[in-house]
């Protein structure tokens, strides 16, 4: 575990190393700051600075299509953190405690969503999406548009992968010897999953629930697919704006958006900090050739 | 791995095995709504797509579930396409490369800090990690105008304007950019958990520390190596955002591509056996990676 970095002395070597260091935390940090600074910039030109005012924010809040395209966009998050936590919650538990035929086919079935590229997925959406209200359209005269929806059935469908694979790391580090000893304690399986097994992996289930409400108010490509005429989400909104001109509202909104990001990994970091001390979670044991 | 089910004093071959049946069928009721759910919404497009890519296109745009054939396919053998698909492949390689000269020395930097520095540096990698993508993307969009901070710096310093946007340097710096947490973090997981006493005793063997880095510890963390650069490659390959933001007209890349074929170009056919090409590649890459026999994350 220990190294002794602490004690050997500094060679031109360590020197370059931090060197690089200090390098890529500016090359991470620099853009966002310019952002930042630039979204409190009095000036119709995104680049040149003039004087600090909050003239964008003001703009921002009276825009009603970014107001609306909010809305969508935590509508969407909600739903979609909500119903994928649990479905891949559940694949989790039958991935890693149960064994059962095809569980390999099924395996491969909850991977393959991280593993496919998001262009093909939002090709394969919106191409199934089509198709069925076709389909439905003509069997029973219904045909229903794409909207907030469509963008949360979308959203569920590559989230639940994701959380799977956060809550099956948390249930594989798990010792199985907890659950047997709430069964030898009379315990029925409803009674030994409520009381030892979610609260143990409830720091996983979380995690799983923080990385899926990212993803969903992260994604642009899948969601510029499947949004309909009347609702897109934020990013969606916002990249059809960059895409047509920059102007500081954008500043102003993406620095809305990092904002609301940096305040999940705050949340994260402290929910970590605050579970990891007390959940016996079988860690890697050192070596016995420690000793 | 399995859960002791049957361990019961009087165990007989049938308790045994009608034990092993309930708690197979538990397995399979657990898994269900999700298996559900995926065969819905992932299986059932994934084949539409597949359908789609022998369906013909009409001379109006639309997609005619009839005459099928190899047509679309055989379209992927244009030197057009052959331009954009050795385009993205340079850039998702040169990017790959890259970020793996930046960030090995990075992770190795903060994987061999004291257990709390170490801990403030990864949280400083996790936010922008954690950061939306687009974002960061455009930030570089402002960073890089014509007429933006950098350019006025160089200018203020006696230099040229800055004319990177829109050029495959501008999208080369965004997908740096983007992909290098991804990179970093299971580069520092394979060298955070690596045994440094291997290093000491190559060092006592009289290795030299270029020798004893070469000998122990790129090969003790190649399992970082490879799954960082399946990480990155993977996503720049398809990647349509960046492009899209930085990129003009003359560093078109795959996913922009594929993109173009269903909202501009209306060839839902040509499209789809696109997206299924590009997803073969990556489906390959990954077996290949897992084949090799590195651990998964």
């Amino acid at each position: 575990m220990s190294t002794t970095s602490g004690v050997r002395p500094k060679s031109p070597t360590e020197r370059l190393l931090a060197a690089n260091s200090w390098v890529v935390y500016a090359f991470f940090y620099a853009p966002i700051l310019v952002l930042i600074v630039f979204s409190f910039n009095d000036n119709n030109n995104v680049g040149i600075w003039t004087e600090p005012s909050f003239r964008w924010y003001e703009a921002m809040l009276d825009d009603n299509d970014v107001l609306r395209a909010i809305r969508t966009s935590l509508i969407v998050a909600l739903i979609s953190t909500v119903v994928a936590t649990i479905l891949g919650t559940m694949a989790a538990l039958a991935l890693e405690r149960f064994r059962f035929r095809g569980q390999r086919a099924y395996d491969g079935l909850v991977y393959l969503p991280i593993i496919i590229p998001d262009v093909t997925m939002a090709v394969m959406l919106l191409l199934f999406f089509a198709q069925g209200f076709r389909i439905l359209d003509g069997l029973i005269g219904w045909s229903p548009s794409f909207g907030i929806g469509t963008i949360s059935l979308s959203h569920i469908a590559f989230n639940i992968s994701f959380v799977a694979v956060v809550v099956r790391a948390r249930l594989g580090q798990l010792d199985p010897r907890l659950e047997e000893a709430a069964a030898d304690l009379y315990a029925n399986r409803w009674q030994a999953f409520r009381r030892v097994t979610l609260p143990l992996i409830l720091p996983g289930v979380m995690g799983g629930a923080l990385l899926a409400l990212t993803l969903s108010l992260d994604d642009v490509v899948v969601t510029s697919f499947v949004a309909g005429p009347g609702a897109t989400t934020l990013p969606v909104y916002v990249f059809g704006l960059v895409r047509r001109a920059v102007t500081p509202l954008i500043n102003a909104v993406s620095t809305t958006m990092l904002v609301a990001s940096m305040i999940l990994v705050g949340i994260s970091l402290g929910f970590q900090r605050n579970t990891r001390s007390t959940v016996p979670v079988t860690e890697p044991q050192p070596e016995p050739a420690n000793q | 791995m399995t859960t002791g089910t049957a361990e019961v004093e009087t165990v007989t071959p049938e308790l045994e095995a009608a034990a092993e049946r309930a708690q197979s069928r538990r397995g399979v009721l657990i898994a269900l709504p999700s298996w559900a759910y995926l065969i819905l919404f992932f299986a059932v497009p994934l084949v539409i797509v597949l359908v789609y890519s022998f369906a013909t296109r009409s001379s109006t745009g639309l997609t005619q579930l009839e005459g099928w054939n190899l047509d679309s396919y055989a379209r992927l053998w244009d030197p057009l396409v052959g331009e954009i698909a050795l385009r993205s492949l340079l850039l998702a390689t040169t990017t790959t490369v890259i970020c793996l000269v930046v960030a090995y020395p990075f992770a190795y930097y903060i994987a061999t800090r004291r257990p709390v520095v170490r801990n403030v540096l990864l949280i400083l990698v996790m936010i922008p990690f954690w950061s939306n993508f687009l974002v960061r993307t455009y930030a570089w969009r402002v960073l890089l105008g014509t007429d933006g901070p950098l350019s006025q710096l160089s200018q203020s310093l006696g230099g040229e304007p800055i004319r990177l946007l829109f050029t495959n340097t501008a999208v080369l710096i965004g997908l740096v950019y983007g992909f290098l947490p991804f990179m970093v973090l299971p580069l520092y997981a394979a060298l955070e958990r690596m045994d440094w006493r291997l290093v000491e005793a190559a060092r006592d063997l009289y290795a030299n520390g270029w020798t004893a880095f070469r000998r122990v510890t790129w090969p003790l963390s190649r399992p970082g190596v490879v799954a960082g650069s399946i990480l990155v490659f993977i996503p720049t390959l398809g990647a349509y955002v960046t492009p899209a933001i930085l990129g003009g007209a003359k560093t078109v890349m795959l996913g922009d591509y594929i993109v173009s074929q269903f909202l501009a170009a209306r060839n839902q056919p040509f499209g789809s056996a696109l997206s299924i090409a590009v997803m073969s590649v990556m489906l390959g890459a990954t077996i290949m990676y897992f084949r090799s026999g590195a651990r998964s994350l």
